[in-house]
């Protein structure tokens, strides 16, 4: 990480309000090109509140955001973004495929009808776009059930489709939300490890909201910690320490890790659970 | 006004046919029948996708009292009808947020319209007027529609269907993943608005074919049994549309031989259509 090259996402003294409330005060951070970064922090602490400012849907009460060098903007294309979110209800009638479709040109006016299309778009464009959802299907492996109904398929298997969604516009910078929630463990350990795959083949730079950092700890490359309005980014092993979140908090908070190098947290107020309890 | 149920119809179905299509009415159902059915089918494919069926059914029954509104203070119904349901439509599209959680609130706000509609049938029906305008914005008429209105169906019919295919694509990623088209820039809030707006005039004028009652005849069931079909998005919308526009030709076709109103046979093919499709995908 070499401190000349320019970083993807940049917070100089934001500060956000939300409903009169202060979330975040004065929070500077730099992150680089290709960082695998989990954020995480309290419930409410304004870690979904983040991703909304870098993708330009909350602004700033103070200070700014730069994305990829330009101030935060909505609609951004070099953003993929996996929001929080429940599973589509089981009777949901549309195919995996056309999801990650309308991830790509959903932004778009009008209805695709493919035979009027291919003679009014210049034909090279739906081939490609049409290639772009074909491989941003098959590198999250979900090839297989793409073509079924979203309704059908098992928690797992959604979410690889709302990951190839994410992809498919083949961004620098990914904001996953809470992605891996309606996992199992085996799952949850399969989808952070693609996740790292395609950060580190193609320099995509990762922002990573958990609950639980023990499924993520191996691939981090560093940690944002949000709690009491302030942000600190490091490592793991220099942010999640009992010195640093005491002082975070300003209250005692313990931090035990175990002899298989799980992390737990003891003593912060509303504090995210960990795997191991 | 000859009464269909005069003709002969014991004869094969194509002089059926050709004896239908020469009367002057027919033609006109025919044609804002058609229209209609289009619009209807098209929205409903939305309407049921994003769960708004109660929504579209409050709607539905504020055309009634839209329409005996504007036949009470002797304003032709069918703008009374357009403007109260736009007017509710857009009240429900700027409150929309609130009003997902308040099934009990909009409940009471139908029935409250639904009571006005009482009143204004009274105060009609006192006037020495015949009720019969009660029984055709509760069951629809479509034989009944007057000349000067089918112009004005037809725009309104083509201008909805129109916009909705305009709006197709965005609308359809702003129903599915309102979080994610939010991100992309899609104006998620404006897209809803307008849906409601486009539903309450695919509700008015679905109307003169099968009143405010029957309106899920053709605006939830095709679109229901599209659904269940077809997985690809464009093709069930197409799909919803062309159902709802075969449902009215037929109820109109079976309405014209026999004595009973089209609106029954037109709900009923869509009962029976859809009870078919679910046997036949269980």
């Amino acid at each position: 990480m070499g401190a000349e090259v320019p970083p993807v996402i940049q917070l100089q003294q934001a500060t956000v309000r939300r409903g009169g409330a202060t979330l975040w005060r004065e929070v500077n951070l730099k992150i680089q090109p290709g960082e695998f970064v989990a954020v995480l922090g309290p419930n409410g602490v304004g870690k979904s509140t983040l991703l909304k400012v870098i993708l330009g849907l909350i602004p700033l009460s103070q200070g700014s955001v730069q994305v990829l060098g330009s101030p935060a903007r909505v609609g951004h294309p070099g953003i993929g973004y996996l929001p929080q979110r429940c599973t589509f209800p089981p009777d949901l009638p549309i195919r995996g495929q056309d999801l990650v479709g309308l991830s790509l040109e959903g932004n778009r006016w009008g209805v695709p009808i493919p035979f009027i299309r291919r003679l009014w778009c210049r034909g090279g464009q739906l081939k490609r776009e049409q290639a772009w959802v074909r491989e941003a299907i098959e590198r999250v492996g979900a090839g297989a059930y793409a073509s079924r109904r979203v309704g059908e398929l098992s928690g797992g298997e959604q979410q690889r489709l709302l990951m190839a969604q994410a992809l498919v516009t083949k961004p620098q910078i990914l904001l996953l939300d809470e992605p891996f929630d309606s996992l199992d463990l085996a799952n949850q350990q399969a989808m952070v490890a693609l996740v790292r795959e395609l950060s580190t083949a193609s320099q995509i730079t990762v922002l990573l909201v958990v609950h639980d950092l023990n499924p993520v700890l191996p691939y981090l490359d560093r940690v944002l910690y949000l709690a009491q309005g302030q942000a600190l980014l490091g490592s793991p092993q220099e942010v999640i320490t009992s010195e640093t979140l005491s002082r975070l908090y300003g209250a005692p908070i313990d931090v035990l890790r175990t002899r298989d190098g799980r992390v737990v947290v003891v003593g912060q107020p509303d504090a995210y659970s960990s795997s191991s309890r | 006004m000859v009464s269909p149920s005069s003709i002969n119809c014991a004869r094969n179905p194509l002089d059926i046919l050709s004896q239908m299509l020469a009367i002057d009415f027919v033609h006109q159902a025919l044609l804002t029948g058609t229209i209609l059915a289009l619009g209807a089918g098209l929205v409903g494919y939305f309407v049921v996708l994003r769960g708004l069926i109660f929504a579209a059914d409050t709607l539905a029954h504020v055309t009634f009292t839209g329409g005996l509104g504007a036949a009470a203070l002797g304003v032709p119904p069918f703008i009374g009808l357009v403007g109260l349901t736009l007017l509710t439509a857009l009240g429900m599209g700027l409150l929309q947020e609130r009003l997902r959680t308040h099934d009990a609130a909009v409940a009471m706000v139908l029935t409250w319209v639904l009571g006005w509609g009482a009143l204004f049938i009274s105060i009609y029906t006192a006037r020495g007027t015949d009720g019969t305008i009660g029984v055709h914005l509760l069951f629809g008429s479509i034989l009944a529609v007057e000349k000067s209105q089918v112009l004005w169906i037809v725009l309104v019919g083509l201008v909805c269907t129109g916009l909705l295919l305009g709006i197709a694509r965005p609308l359809l990623f702003a129903s599915l993943d309102p979080e994610l088209a939010l991100g992309r820039g899609i104006p998620v809030r404006g897209l809803g608005i307008i849906l409601l707006l486009l539903i309450a005039l695919g509700v008015t004028s679905a109307v003169p074919a099968v009143g405010a009652l029957l309106n899920s005849a053709l605006l939830i069931t095709p679109a229901a049994i599209a659904q269940r079909l077809c997985p690809r998005p464009y093709l069930a919308m197409g799909l919803s549309g062309l159902l709802a526009v075969l449902f009215t030709w037929a109820g109109l076709g079976l309405g014209f031989c026999t004595p009973y109103p089209i609106s029954f046979f037109i709900s009923s093919l869509a009962f029976i259509a859809y009870g078919l499709t679910v046997i036949v995908r269980r």
